[in-house]
């Protein structure tokens, strides 16, 4: 079930989707080559999971261009959809089931059966780790074995393109960890892998390309070190402050060597050009306008700093 | 796209075999609430009912005759003892002159039901005329069903009143006899109390909560499979199921198919454990087979349509089973409404529980040209609501 040798596995263009007059996605597009990670990376509600759902033919989109392998998908599209592996953000699995039903379920939905269907079954509850459970009942589970059955039953018809919906999200850290490790397995396999996160390490470590998506649009695409580039030779400068964030965000704006300011959850995000030489002038400038600041980080140019450079806000505000 | 359906259908199922409450809902519930209405509320049910009812016909006319010969002789479980004197009828009920269950116990009756002399003349002349009945203090449920049978007979002659007596004591002279109304089992009985010549043929009571117990829960059991679908797709699963190269249509049909085979197996169930362990007789085994198959065609109908309009599976149970509940109510499940008469006898035929209890009642002629009716009226109901409710269902898994 691989796609032709040669052209891109995925190929979308314009795509667009509107809920009502919201529009969720406003004409994203790009394209992922066999055995490459391609990554989604952008906040909550930025439009990842429409776009991904369009290209899984689960939702109709109002336009564009979705094909794998060559052929186009929509939601009719049963016979592209076998060149997907869905994984849905949210735990798509049967509770009253076993991990081996639940595949054995799915696999038979991708048209497998007897003895490849059995043997497969069984090589993806090794790759899950899950072969000791598998006759019990998923409720049973712990929240990261509910988890890599979910990603289990994504890989089971040996998809030519592996989507995978922040699957790390609410997630220990231990388990976290195995998940992004066999990700990268898959795509060390030559598996094309779509993996949505608002992780910036996720996406850093994991994906040959980035698309950073932000409010329904593709602001930015390219390897990590394309990305970085656009910020130059910049520093990422994170207060951890308390008070007036807001009013102290745009004074330190206005300052000449500082790019961005934007408010985090817990401080304030700067893009800086040589952040060390200015540290005293902008810590002045904090304390004067109302901010306490607790501490200081400064990180040469990352992901992050793509994001706060190219939309003015952080990526987890 | 059948195997695909086929094999959704077979997870619900799987998933339903491992569920207490569908066993409850399928067989269980239906099972013993027919028994209990069968035998406890209704003890006219042919079964196990066993009275002796002393008759003194000073009449002895043509309207008392039919009474005496058809309607009683020709009830299941009664026996008439024909006595020439008002008096005899009397001792018969009397405990103080012969206890019941005494060795004399044949010479005992539950009841007794006098005829007046000219009865039969002043029916035709539409004189007033009473029936007495006098009941057997031991045996109060006998003596009441007694009561039932005259009420009935009388119901159908103008002018007659039926007279309710109990016996407290006769030795030593004066009767004192209770005259009241008659108020005992006034709820619409199902089972015949009247002549078996007429045309519209009725279920004994056993088969009648047997049936109407089971096409009751019908509206209940096929639930689960289409309601389920509501269900995953708040549990996520239906995104996995819309992902995998399957049409739409198969969902739909996996879960009507399951829905189906719940349902079929749970009428089955019921129609094989009432008939043989309360003999329950619902007809010729064909002729309820079409019955059956054509009522889960309209539940499903029905039970698309509420989930089509619904907005989550549980908002889809409440509606189901308030729909079921007067759906039921009113196609005379727990009460014959056939005779209550009036616009409740008329509005059950807007219901397929209607259609099935009066498929099954026409189904006693033994012609299965019968059903004919009562089949396409509820295959209707099915096609009608299930068109509408698959279409929405249909359109609802694409958000
Ligand atoms: N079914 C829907 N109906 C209405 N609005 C939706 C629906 N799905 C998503 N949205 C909206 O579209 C935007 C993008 O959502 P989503 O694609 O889920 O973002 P992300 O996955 O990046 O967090 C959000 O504003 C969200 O509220
Ligand atoms: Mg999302």
């Amino acid at each position: 079930m691989t796609a032709p040798a040669g052209g891109p596995v995925l190929e979308c263009s314009g795509i667009r989707k509107s809920f009502g007059d919201h529009a969720a996605v406003k004409g994203i597009g790009f394209s992922i080559a066999r055995g490459e990670t391609y990554g989604l990376l952008g906040p909550n509600g930025a439009g990842k999971t429409t776009t991904i759902s369009i290209i899984a033919g689960l939702l109709e989109a109002d336009a564009g261009e979705v094909t794998l392998g060559g052929e186009p998908m929509n939601p009719d599209a049963t016979h592209t959809k076998r060149l997907v592996g869905l994984v849905p953000q949210d735990l798509a699995i049967y509770p009253d089931l076993g991990a081996a039903e639940n595949l054995d379920f799915f696999g038979r939905l991708h048209g497998m059966k007897g003895a490849d269907l059995r043997r497969r079954v069984a090589e993806v509850l090794e790759i899950i780790e899950l072969t000791d459970r598998a006759d019990d009942r998923t409720q049973e589970y712990s929240g990261g074995m509910k988890r890599r059955l979910n990603i289990g039953v994504g890989l089971l018809h040996r998809p030519a393109l592996l989507i995978l919906d922040e699957p790390t999200v609410g997630v220990d850290p231990q388990s976290r960890n195995a998940i992004l490790d066999s990700v990268e397995q898959l795509g060390e396999e030559g598996m094309a892998v779509l993996y949505t996160t608002h992780y910036m390490e996720e996406a850093e470590r994991l994906c040959d390309r980035i698309g950073i998506v932000d409010q329904g649009e593709l602001i930015a695409e390219g390897s990590q070190a394309d990305l970085v580039r656009i910020v130059g030779q910049r520093d990422r400068l994170t207060l951890t402050a308390t008070g007036s964030l807001a009013a102290t965000a745009i004074a330190l704006g206005g300052l000449a060597p500082v790019d961005d300011a934007a408010v985090t959850d817990d401080g304030i995000a700067l893009i800086v050009d040589r952040a060390h030489d200015h540290l005293p002038e902008i810590l002045a400038v904090a304390g004067r306008t109302g901010s306490l600041v607790k501490s200081v980080d400064v990180d040469s140019a990352d992901l992050e700093s793509v994001f706060l450079k190219l939309t003015g806000r952080a990526l987890r505000e | 796209m059948v195997g695909a359906a086929w094999t959704i259908a077979r997870k619900d199922l799987k998933q339903r075999l491992r569920d207490r409450s569908a066993y409850i809902i399928g067989i269980v519930a239906p099972l013993g609430l027919a028994l209990v209405f069968g035998f406890v509320l209704n003890p006219l049910s042919g079964y196990e009912f066993d009275a002796t009812y002393a008759v003194a016909d000073l009449d002895g006319g043509p309207v008392s005759r039919i009474f005496v010969d058809n309607v009683l002789t020709n009830a299941e479980g009664i026996e008439v003892v024909e006595v020439a004197s008002v008096a005899e009828a009397e001792a018969l009920v009397d405990t103080e002159v012969t206890p019941l269950g005494g060795a004399d116990d044949t010479n005992t009756a539950d009841a007794a039901i006098i005829f007046p002399v000219g009865f039969s003349d002043d029916v035709q002349s539409e004189r007033p005329v009473t029936i007495r009945v006098i009941g057997n203090q031991g045996s109060e449920t006998d003596a009441g069903i007694a009561v039932a049978l005259v009420e009935g007979y009388a119901s159908e002659l103008t002018s007659v009143r039926v007279a309710v007596a109990t016996v407290e004591n006769l030795v030593g002279g004066e009767v004192d006899r209770l005259a009241t109304g008659v108020e005992v089992l006034q709820t619409p009985n199902p089972v015949t109390l009247r002549d078996d010549t007429a045309s519209t043929k009725q279920l004994d009571g056993v088969t009648f909560y047997a049936a109407g117990m089971a096409i009751f829960f019908l509206f209940f059991t096929v639930q689960s499979g289409i309601t389920g679908l509501l269900e995953e797709r708040r549990t996520g699963t239906l995104a996995r199921l819309l992902s995998s190269p399957i049409t739409r249509a198969s969902v739909l049909a996996g879960k009507m198919l399951s829905s189906f085979v719940v349902g079929l197996v749970s009428m089955v169930v019921l129609f094989v454990a009432t008939t043989f362990a309360v003999d329950a007789d619902w007809g010729p085994p064909i002729g309820v087979g079409l019955l059956i198959l054509a009522a889960i065609v309209a539940a499903l109908g029905i039970v698309s349509l509420l989930a089509g309009f619904a907005r989550s599976a549980e908002q889809a149970a409440a509606t189901g089973s308030m729909v079921g509940m007067v759906l039921g109510f009113l196609g005379g499940t727990f009460f014959d409404v056939s005779q209550a008469g009036g616009i409740l006898a008329t509005l059950r035929f807007a219901t397929p529980h209607g259609w099935f209890m009066q498929g099954l009642a026409d189904l006693r002629s033994d012609d299965l040209g019968v059903i004919v009716v009562p089949v396409l009226a509820m295959v209707a109901f099915g096609v009608v609501t299930g068109a509408i409710g698959l279409a929405r269902l249909r359109k609802g898994l694409l958000p």
